[in-house]
Order: C-alpha cells, then structure tokens, then sequence
C-alpha cells in the first residue's frame, strides 16, 4: 500500500471548545488508485487530508490518535523537516480555488520553478525552463510567453492547470485533490478533471480525490469511501455504490442527485442539519437523520462491517439497506 | 452559528451534489435562483430549534449580540469602559473628588513637591496640581467626545451617501478628503488657530472636526459600499425597495460597525491633538484648565520639578490609551476575520 | 503602468491646488497679512492701505492666489518677515528635516517592521502581548509627552544627549529626536505588520507555500512578507509626509532649527508668507510622497501593474 490511514483522530479547539473533527478514519490508496473521499462540509474529509500533507494548523488543530503510514514510514512519528522534504516530492496536494492558493505576487514561472529550486536545487534558469516545460505537458497555450505572468492574468482553468502542474512537478507518488473542480466553470470541469487522471495514470500515482460531486466520481474513482461526521460510514468500490449502497447515508446522497427520467417530480433531500462536530449525536451520528434508525443507533456507534469483499458500511441495518 | 467549516466547498444539498454531475441541465439562471431559495430556506430552517438548536451554543445570534458576550469576558474591554466612565463622572462633577479652587493659586509655593492634602505637588504659578488635573478631565473629555460627535455625523452622512449613490458625487467627496489629508494636521492647526483669540473650546473642536470628517468618511463610505454589495441588500433592491428605506433598514445597520470602531479609536487621538496644539500654543489658552496647557507650562520647569509635568501627562497618556484600548476591543469584537 | 502613473499625476493637481487654497484663505482671509508688517504694534490705516496696495491685497482673494501660485512656479516664494527670501530659509531648513525624517522612517522600518514579523507571526505569546501592550502605550502618549520625558531622562538626568540640538543637526545629534518623532509611527507600523502578517499567515497561498514542503523560512520571506508587507510600504510613503508636517512639535522640543522652527517664528510673527510658503511646499512633498507610495505598490503587487 502506497498510504495507510489508520484510525486517525484529528481535533479542533474553538471558542466555544473542541470539535471533534475527525474520529477514526481508515483508509488506504494503492498506487495508481484513486480514492474518491465523499461528504458534506464538516464531514472531516479535508481535515483528514491535511493531516496526511501535514498542513493542519496546529493549534487550534491537534492529531490525538492514529497512523499515517506513506511508503513504509509512519509520517507522524518523523521531525517536521523529514516530513516537509516529503511534501511536494513524496505527495502533493491541489486545492479547491486556485486563484487564492496561487501566490498574487509571484508570476506562475517562479511558483513553478520554485519546486525545482528548492527540492533540486537547480539554478534560477533551469527551474524557468522546467517551468515551461511543466506548463506545456498541462497544455497551457503559449506556455513560453506565459511562464513570467502572474495568477490573475489566467483564467479559472488555466489557474487550476497550473496548481495541477505545481502538484506534479517533482512526480510524487501521491496526489490529494481537494475539490478540484468545484470552483470552475461547468465546461471547464470535465477537461481538468480528464487531465488530471491522464497525467495520473501516466506516472502510476495515487491519487485521493476530495469531493462532494458523486458525478465526477462516477468517471474516474476506482474506490469511494464516503464520510459522516469524521468517520467514514460506508467504503465500496465504485460501481458497487451506485448499485447498491450499504448505507442509508449514501443511499440519501445518491437520491439527491436530479435525474433526467424524474423530470418534474421533486428532488429528494436529506432531511435535517449537518452534526455540530461540537455535540456529536450519541449512537450512529447519522441517526437523527436517518429514515431507517432503530433505538439501537441511538445508544451503539455501529462498528465498519465488511459487507463483501473490499466493502465496508458502518450501518447496523446495512443488509436491510442494500436490499433496498 | 459558530460551527466550524472545516471543508470548504458547498454542502451536499439537493443541488450541491446534482447539477454539475449530471452534465448541467438546468441554465445558470435557475440554478442561481435556486440556491438562492435553497440558502433562505436554510436560514429559516435554522434559527427555530433545529437539529443543534439544542447545544449551549446554539442559540441564533446576531453581530451586535455577538460582540456584547465577547467584550463582557473582554477585561481590556471592562478596564477601559471603567476608566472612561470614571473620566466622564469626574468630567461632570470634579468636585466629587476634589474640594480646591484650580485657578486658585498661591504664587509662594510655586514648583513644591507633594504635601499632605496636594498629593501631586504645586505648579510654576503655585496651583494645586492635583486639582488642575482633576479638573483638565473635563476639557480632555469635552474636546474629545464633541469633536468625535462632529466627526461622526459629519463623515458618516458625506461618505455614506457617497459611497450609496457612487458616481459623480463620490469621486468628488475622494477628491475632497483626498486634499484635506493633504494639509498635515498639527501644521494646519497651528494656522488655522494662530487666527483666532477666542479662549474657549469651539475653535480648537470646529477645527478637529474640519480636518477630522474625511477620515470617518472614507471609512463610511468604504463600509457602505461593501454592505451595498451584500446579496440581502441586492435583493431588497430588486424588490423594489427605496432608496432611503435601503441605506437606513439594510445598509446602515451594516455599515455602521466601522465607524463606531474607528470613531472611539479617534476620539483619544483628538484629545491628545487638542493637548499638543495647546503644548504649541494655539490650542486652549489659559484660564481654561487643560493638560495641555499644564504640560506645556511646566516644561520650562522639567530639571527643577518634574512632578508638575508627569502628573497631567500621565492623566492624558491614561485617557488617550483607555480610549483607544476601548476601540480596540470592540474592534477585535466585531471583526470576525479575528476570532 | 504609463496610463497609471498619467492618472495618477492628474489626480495629484486638484488636491494641491486645493490644499494651497484652503490653507492660503486660512492665512489670508481668516489672518490679517500684514499685520506683521509693522513691527509689534498695528499698522496706522494709511500704511495699512498703502501696504495693502504694494502686496495686491485689495484684490480679490481669488486673483491673489492666482499671483501667489504663479510667482510659487517661478521660484519665488516672497520674503520672510525680516526681509530674508522664503526661499533662504527653506534651503537652511529643509535639509535640517529631511534628516531628522530619514532617521525616523529608518526607525519604522528597522523597529517596527522587525517587531510587527516578530509578533505576528508569534500570535497570542507573551513576547506578542508585551510588545502590543507596549505600542498601545506608546500610541497613547502624545509626541510631545515621550519628547519631554526623553528630554528629561536622557538629557537631563543621564546626560546622555544635549537636550537640545545645534543649528547644524549632524545625523547623530538627531537620533533620539527622530526616534520621538516616528514614535507613534511606529508603534502604527508594528501593529499594522502584526495584522498583515497574522491575516496572510491564514491566506491559501501560504498553504499551498507550505504544502509544497518550502523550508519554513522560504515560505515567511518569499511568500509570506512579500505579500504582508504591501499594505506597511503604504503607510509609511504616506507617513513621510505626516512627518515632515508633524516634525514642528519635536522640533521645538529639541530646538532643532528645521522647517517646523520657521513654521513657527512664521507664525508667531504673522509673515504670511513665510507660512504659505512653507505649507506649500509640505502639501507638495506630501502629494509626491503619495505619488511614489501608489507607484511602488504597482511595482510590488502585480495584480495593480496590470489592471
């Protein structure tokens, strides 16, 4: 396995006091493999992927349990310096809103260059040619005359393929995308989603792709693992999920999603609020929302049951919910 | 609601997760309205008990509401409010904590030190400078809040409706604070008060407010147009609400944080104006009581006594600081980039 | 950037214009021109007639100014109350405060700017409290106080200076009275360094900056102050200005002969002139401190250069 999630505990200490954020999530990325981690605001899953980058703001954040084992090494057992020499060459990491993660003051050229630099120590001059180089294989036009401008003279998906270019520069073995595509326009969506899983399947890396759009999943996920509450609740391969989901969360996200044969009748929602990581309910988190509790999901956090091979829900009526 | 937004990005709702997966059948039209519904909907859903009504803290709160319990806790906050109310109460009736006369002065013990019943020792005319310094507070606190008053009105109506109506109006009020911030402030009150032989307070608050105004009217102006900005505001707008109903009910509530901010800061930098301005001269002039006055008369006297400058100073240095220590903490209160 | 620098340049007259205006109807219309003219006692009416004809001022207010700003553009700022030119007394003064505001703006850049990184980026720690208390006391005293008080210290009790500078200013003799004079700036510039680099410290950028495993001390130079230190390159181009107005208090408290000193002999002997005139020419370096102030922040912020 390329990374190992084990039971990772992540806090957070507000004013108002802690917040659980991410309670005991496992998960793990094969090389070449991507991992669709799915949830609403809150559910914990850039949190999640922070820690494993180690970019978690420490305080007010505070990891309290759990693993994180990249390529043999456990990443929370090593000095900041080892784990920062890890980070841009080992893994790499592709934000939501490019235009805020770029540097408005630096020209994309010197970002660019700057991984070269720095981890390789290449001159100023060889970085600018990698550079180029980096903007060309992410298919921004013109790329020679470009590499000197700055963030805000590109345009929404051009900002986006240059964070991608950033992340890929050094070829690091993992990529965390955290909504990439969110904050672009729907025609431009699709193309720098395509690019992203073309140069990853390209250099065999592993990539955990951020999202609370199950359409982009659906195209380039092999695996999904969705989450609730800073735990993940259901854990499947791709198709499988669509199918036939194993936990009556998923299955709720699943129905909302608008559909062309169901033109005219209303959408579905899940009912009620998102948990206040604050006072998370007792029991199954899920279960104030849920169609399907018992009392039992009241009082017994249900364990993450194998459902069959390489799929998991922590649901105590998963049978039931996937027979529908 | 204070919840943590640990994730970025929409939450999974009706549309969140629709939409744009399915390849975006719905024009950008609708989908805006819609989330536009969705969003109000939300709201409404959330100020009755719901889900996580039920925590201690999950009662809905507004800004005001909010800063309120945030400077109660404040003990900046609560030092600063309780030195200026102190200030004001001895502002009004100095004779609560001291019985003399501050013209009242005895040419024979001019430049002594602390005896009993003078703690703070007697002046290069022989007053009493405890007395004098009692009663300075009064000038301090007059100039400070009418000039603050001034400044306020003044600069939040120029700016505010600047900032509303924008166009020809507010480039020309740019232009205008733009050549008030031109003149330096001591210079130009050294000029402008030279001329005048009046002895009272009006000149040296008129000239503040005259060069003050611009300052809160840019800020005004400034908050205005973001609140103008505000998709509530918008809204109203395109319900055809008026003009003047918009910048009192929407905009001014909105707007208005800035300025108090900004404004309380102010009010000890004029009181520490006024007291350079007489420390040059043209400020208050004797017979009036001011520190100013005081400090500037006994730094002709600051290698034999020493006492006759720190006392009034170091009652200025408090005022000034409590007030700007005031407006810091109501700041940090409002300011929820800083929580 | 050239279109820029044009709008910027013609943005500029108005406000000098109307700056010199307002503070020449200060002078000319509140203030009686001439009545420094004739020595310490009044002008009788006939003189003050006569006066009034030589100087134009039986004109009207307008047509004086206008004589006044052209005479200005051709170098000639009149004569001061003792029949020395304007101009003499600016060429001995100005000199005199340009150093004593070069070394305050090299306070501010030295302290403040090391003291805001320091405490900004250390947030919430003793060091953080104690200098943030430190620069709300310091903002609350007066300049004058802190002048007074130094005066008294240093050169009073300690004798460490003289407690009052010589004609010629030398640079050193001008250091404790420089660092009076940027006090308060300074404690502005170190709070305003504080926020910025706290606000920037939160920014994506830094993330990403951190994400992409740069040493930490690349991330705070490169990225973080680059960014953060915009907003305090503003303050204190605009400051020189402020300064150069404001360097009449610490002027007179250390007895610097600089252009504070003229301001105020000016004043106290009513020559319009002298006054004007120097007023004048602080509007103008105030305006072109602006002027390069927005000139740099196009340079450090290309989101500006390009707009």
């Amino acid at each position: 396995m390329l990374l190992e999630v084990r039971d990772l505990q992540v806090e957070f200490k507000t004013r108002d006091g802690i917040a659980k954020a991410v309670n005991g999530v496992t998960y793990s990325v094969a090389a070449g493999e991507t991992l669709a981690v799915l949830g609403e605001s809150g559910s914990g899953k850039s949190v999640t992927a922070q820690a494993v980058m180690g970019i978690l703001d420490m305080p007010p954040g505070r990891i309290t349990g759990g693993e994180i084992v990249f390529q043999g090494q456990d990443l929370l057992k090593l000095k900041e310096d080892e784990r920062r020499k890890i980070r841009g060459s080992g893994m790499a990491m592709i934000f939501q809103d490019a235009l805020s993660s770029l540097n408005p003051v630096l020209s994309v050229g010197a970002q660019l260059g700057e991984m070269y630099s720095v981890h390789r120590g290449m001159s100023r001059a060889d970085a600018k040619a990698k550079a180029v180089e980096l903007m060309d294989r992410v298919r921004i036009p013109a790329a020679k005359e470009r590499v000197g401008q700055y963030p805000h003279q590109f345009s929404g998906g051009m900002r986006q393929r240059i964070m991608i270019a950033m992340a890929m520069a050094l070829e690091p073995a993992l990529i965390i995308a955290d909504e990439p595509t969110t904050a672009l326009d729907v025609t431009v969506q699709a193309q720098v989603m395509d690019l992203l899983a073309e140069l990853q399947r390209e250099m065999n890396m592993g990539l955990i792709l951020i999202t609370h759009d199950l359409g982009v999943v659906a195209d380039v996920a092999d695996r999904i693992a969705v989450m609730y509450a800073g735990r993940i609740v259901e854990e499947a391969p791709v198709h499988e999920i669509y199918k036939a989901p194993a936990h009556p969360y998923t299955r709720g996200l699943l129905d909302s999603i608008p559909r062309l044969d169901q033109k005219g009748q209303e959408l579905y929602a899940i009912k009620g609020l998102p948990p206040n990581l604050m006072h998370i309910p007792s029991g199954c988190a899920f279960h104030p929302r849920c169609p399907m509790a018992q009392d039992v999901c009241r009082t017994d956090v249900p364990p993450l049951a194998n459902v069959s091979e390489g799929r998991r829900s922590a649901c105590h009526f998963w049978k039931e919910c996937l027979n529908g | 609601m204070p919840e943590p937004d640990f994730d970025e990005g929409a939450a999974i709702s009706a549309t969140g997760a629709g939409g744009v997966g399915q390849g975006a059948i719905a024009p950008t039209g609708t989908g805006a309205a819609m989330d536009l519904a969705i969003s109000e909907g939300a709201t409404l859903e959330r100020t009755p008990g719901g889900p996580e009504g039920t925590g201690p803290a999950g009662k809905p709160r507004s800004l005001w509401g909010d800063a309120w319990r945030d400077l109660r806790r404040n003990p900046v906050f609560i030092v600063s409010g309780l030195i200026i109310l102190f200030l004001v109460v001895i502002s009004l009736w100095p004779s609560l904590i001291a019985s003399g006369n501050p013209l009242k002065c005895d040419l024979s013990k001019a430049q002594l030190g602390s005896r009993p019943g003078h703690p703070f020792g007697y002046d290069g005319q022989g007053c009493d400078v405890y007395t004098r310094t009692v009663y300075g507070a009064r000038t301090s606190v007059t100039v400070g809040v009418c000039t603050t008053l001034g400044v306020a009105l003044f600069g939040s109506v120029l700016g505010g409706l600047a900032g509303f109506f924008g166009g020809g109006w507010d480039a020309l009020l740019s232009r205008i604070t733009d050549i008030f911030f031109g003149i330096p402030v001591v210079l130009g009150g050294l000029v402008f008060l030279s001329v005048v032989t009046s002895t009272t307070v009006w000149p040296v608050i008129g000239f503040m407010v005259l060069l003050g105004w611009p300052q809160i009217a840019r800020i005004a102006r400034g908050s205005v147009i973001t609140a103008k900005q505000n998709d509530y505001v918008q809204a109203a707008r395109a319900l055809g609400a008026t003009n003047s109903r918009m910048l009192l009910r929407h905009i001014a509530p909105n707007a208005v944080a800035p300025v108090i901010v900004v404004a309380t800061i102010a009010l000890g930098t004029y009181i520490s104006l006024e007291a350079t301005l007489s420390y040059l001269g043209v400020g208050l002039k004797p017979p009036s009581v001011s520190w100013g006055i005081d400090i500037s008369a006994a730094s002709q006297y600051i290698r034999n006594a020493p006492h006759m400058l720190l006392w009034p100073a170091g009652a200025l240095a408090v005022t000034v600081l409590a007030f700007i220590m005031l407006g810091d903490a109501v700041r940090d209160a409002l300011d929820p980039k800083l929580r | 950037m050239g279109r820029y620098v044009i709008r910027r340049l013609l943005q500029m007259i108005p406000v000098f214009f109307g700056a010199t205006l307002l503070i020449f109807l200060m002078v000319n219309v509140m203030g009686d021109p001439i009545a420094g003219l004739c020595g310490d006692k009044a002008c009788d009416p006939a003189t003050a007639t006569r006066l009034k004809q030589e100087f134009g001022l039986d004109k009207p207010v307008w047509q004086q100014y206008a004589t006044y700003m052209g005479n200005v553009f051709t170098g000639d700022f009149g004569t001061a109350f003792n029949g020395q030119k304007v101009t003499e007394l600016m060429s001995t003064a100005f000199p005199v405060t340009i150093r004593l505001t070069i070394i305050a703006i090299l306070f501010e850049i030295v302290i403040g700017i090391t003291l805001g990184v320091v405490t900004g980026l250390r947030r919430g720690r003793p060091i953080d409290t104690a200098v943030l208390i430190l620069t709300l006391v310091v903002i609350a005293i007066p300049t004058f106080v802190t002048g007074l008080v130094l005066q008294l210290v240093l050169g009073v009790e300690w004798q460490w200076i003289k407690p009052s500078v010589p004609p010629d200013a030398p640079f050193d003799k001008l250091l404790i009275p420089g660092l009076v004079l940027a006090s308060v700036s300074l404690a502005y510039v170190t709070r305003l360094t504080r926020t910025s680099i706290a606000e920037n410290s939160r920014a994506d950028y830094v993330r990403t900056a951190v994400a992409k495993g740069l040493p930490r001390h690349r991330v705070i130079t490169r990225h973080l102050l680059r960014n953060s230190l915009i907003p305090v390159v503003t303050f204190i181009g605009t400051d020189v200005g402020a300064l150069m107005g404001g360097a009449i208090v610490t002027e007179r408290i250390f007895n610097i002969h600089g252009v504070g000193f003229q301001l105020y002999q000016g004043i106290l002997r009513q020559s319009t002139q002298t006054v004007v005139g120097f007023v004048t020419v602080l509007v103008l370096v105030f305006l072109v401190a602006n002027l390069v102030v927005d000139l740099l922040y196009a340079v450090l912020d290309p989101r500006i250069r390009y707009a």
